[in-house]
């Protein structure tokens, strides 16, 4: 990180201004703020993601809302989920939240890969697939709680959300930032977006009659480096299937750092103990044997 | 009645193999295994070997990294591991079929059981006399095979169709009941090898050329001998037994 900060542009001659996302890499880990309370559901963001990632685009499906289509794809990593939602005294309420991979602090998607290298996390926080040494097993859609990772049946490989690493590398925002019109997205580092998360909590809460507003950064996968401002915190289920307390299934931790490799060698031990039976017990042989010769020891 | 149409299914299978290969049965030897349970034996132990290894890549690829490349490396032996399980399954599955009345558990299997430690150590030379066409030992490795199979048609058709048709917590636990079974089938498979090579010998000919000696039988499985000869094995044994001191 520190040679990178070492060439990274502070002026640039005959330019407006210096580099866009400067200073980014001032703190290690990175963090995309989401503010659901200020999203318009443009899909700017969307567009900008499938143009910068260069994937082809594929029919959208109405539905009657304001949702592109049911689900991202492997094709289509960044979705504003859309739904209409009543409160108790009877207003509604219509709840936008772009919906992507979080980049986990403690990600199940690389906890239930079992390739070597398909799924990296850096140092920064974001958490990447690595499509060349993926064997499209899938389990890391079953580990991921949010239900990110998407399978792409004409290569048999898994994509999802990069958190634009390619441009974060250089220094610059993700792609969605750079699109969104009303500053809803903003990208910078975890300390810094927790912050004016916070801040932005504290506005609602007292100046805008949300009481329960608050910031999503779930605890339970060790927070996130993509995190929601939510006018309701205490039910995040109602925004597009927001899970209240993500986890990682323990089948992917226990079993897989412990039993896999010790129960593996434990077969083996099978191979070994074939083998020490045939040398201390021999084979048994048809009867009669051939008597060749008297017994002369044991 | 479901029972009459499998032994007539196996019995015309048998005739229709017999005339494809041949089992020579020498002086001095019994008929073992028929060419339809031989072929069906192989192809059974190649479609498993096939998904085993196969699945070594999925099971720990960082370990089995080097060998992965045999099968066209880590995604295309993820794509033909379901098929190879597949086809180990319905092949075993017309073995059961074959062998399902041979395989059931008598009084005299809790037996032979109870006394595996005598035959294991080699104390015991000869097996129990009531020890039929399969001892209790192989039907175990039989009904294991059985009830690994129907772990791994579940678990495996859940890790197939994948976490967006079954969900995540069922993919999350079929993969370790898939994991555990194959483990215990791959531990079965060291000792089925071994008894049936070296641990036994005279037994690989059983699935080879289809016909065992005499001897191999009455000490192996007395009752069945004493069933094809008519005559009582120990009593074989010991008239074996003077002959070829005679000789000597
Ligand atoms: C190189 C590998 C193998 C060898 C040398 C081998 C050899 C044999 C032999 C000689 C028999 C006949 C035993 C008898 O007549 O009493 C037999 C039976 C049998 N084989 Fe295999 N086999 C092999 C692999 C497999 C595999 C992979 C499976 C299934 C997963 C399997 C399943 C069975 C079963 C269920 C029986 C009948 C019960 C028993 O004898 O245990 N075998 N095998
Ligand atoms: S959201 Fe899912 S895919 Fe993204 S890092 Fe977390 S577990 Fe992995
Ligand atoms: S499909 Fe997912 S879990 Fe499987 S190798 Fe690829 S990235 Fe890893």
């Amino acid at each position: 990180m520190a040679d990178r900060k070492t060439l990274q542009a502070d002026q640039i001659s005959g330019h407006s201004g210096a580099s866009p996302g400067l200073g980014m890499q001032r703190d290690l880990e990175v963090c995309k703020l989401i503010d659901t309370t200020t999203c318009i559901g443009c899909k700017a963001c969307e567009v900008a993601c499938v143009e910068w990632n260069d994937m082809p685009f594929q029919p959208t499906t109405f539905d009657n809302t304001y949702q592109t289509m049911p689900k991202t794809n492997w094709n289509f990593w960044n979705l504003i989920k859309f739904n209409e939602h009543q409160n108790a005294d009877g207003t509604i309420q219509w709840l936008m939240r772009k919906d992507q991979c979080m980049h986990c602090a403690d990600p199940g998607c690389l906890h239930a890969c079992p390739a070597d290298g398909a799924i990296v996390k850096y140092a920064n926080g974001i958490v990447d697939f690595n499509q060349e040494n993926c064997i499209g097993c899938e389990y890391c859609v079953s580990g991921c709680p949010f239900d990110i990772p998407r399978f792409n049946p004409m290569t048999k490989k898994v994509y999802k959300c990069t958190l634009c690493s390619d441009r974060v590398g250089q220094g610059l925002e993700p792609a969605c930032i750079k699109a969104c019109p009303t500053g809803c997205l903003k990208f910078g580092s975890k300390e810094d977006m927790s912050f004016i998360a916070n801040e932005r909590a504290n506005q609602l809460r007292e100046n805008f009659g949300f009481q329960n507003a608050g910031v999503y950064d779930p605890q339970s996968v060790g927070g996130t480096h993509v995190i929601y401002v939510l006018h309701d915190a205490t039910d995040p289920e109602r925004y597009g299937g927001l899970p209240k307390n993500p986890t990682i299934p323990w089948s992917y931790t226990v079993w897989k750092w412990l039993f896999k490799p010790v129960l593996g060698t434990f077969a083996l031990f099978g191979f070994l103990g074939v083998l020490a039976h045939y040398v201390t017990s021999g084979p048994r042989m048809a009867q009669p044997e051939p008597p060749t010769k008297e017994e002369t020891h044991g | 009645m479901a029972s009459g149409a499998i032994e007539s299914f196996d019995n015309k299978a048998r005739r229709e193999f017999e005339s494809l290969g041949r089992t020579r049965v020498y002086r001095g030897e019994l008929l073992r295994h028929p060419v339809y349970t031989r072929v069906l034996h192989w192809t059974v132990a190649l479609f498993f070997f096939l998904a085993l290894f196969t699945g070594f890549g999925i099971y720990l690829p960082w370990l089995f990294r080097w060998f992965t490349p045999f099968f066209g490396g880590g995604p295309l032996s993820r794509q033909m591991h379901p098929w190879f399980g597949l086809g180990f399954v319905f092949f075993f599955g017309l073995q059961v079929l074959n062998w399902l009345a041979p395989m059931l558990w008598t009084a005299a299997d809790t037996k032979w059981m109870r006394n595996v430690h005598k035959i294991v150590s080699n104390e015991e030379k000869m097996d129990p006399p009531e020890t039929g066409f399969f001892n209790a030992g192989q039907k175990v490795q039989f009904w294991e095979i059985v009830g690994g199979c129907i772990v791994f048609i579940i678990t495996g058709a859940i890790l197939w169709g994948g976490a967006k048709y079954f969900g995540g917590t069922a993919v999350a636990v079929s993969y370790v009941l898939h994991d555990i079974s194959a483990l215990i089938m791959l531990g079965g498979i060291f000792i089925h090898i071994y008894q049936s090579t070296f641990g036994e010998p005279g037994t690989f000919q059983a699935m080879i050329r289809g016909a065992v000696s005499e001897a191999w039988a009455w000490t192996f499985h007395p009752a069945w001998y004493k069933q094809v000869t008519g005559r009582d094995p120990v009593q074989a044994c010991e008239e074996a037994r003077r002959k070829m001191e005679g000789r000597r």
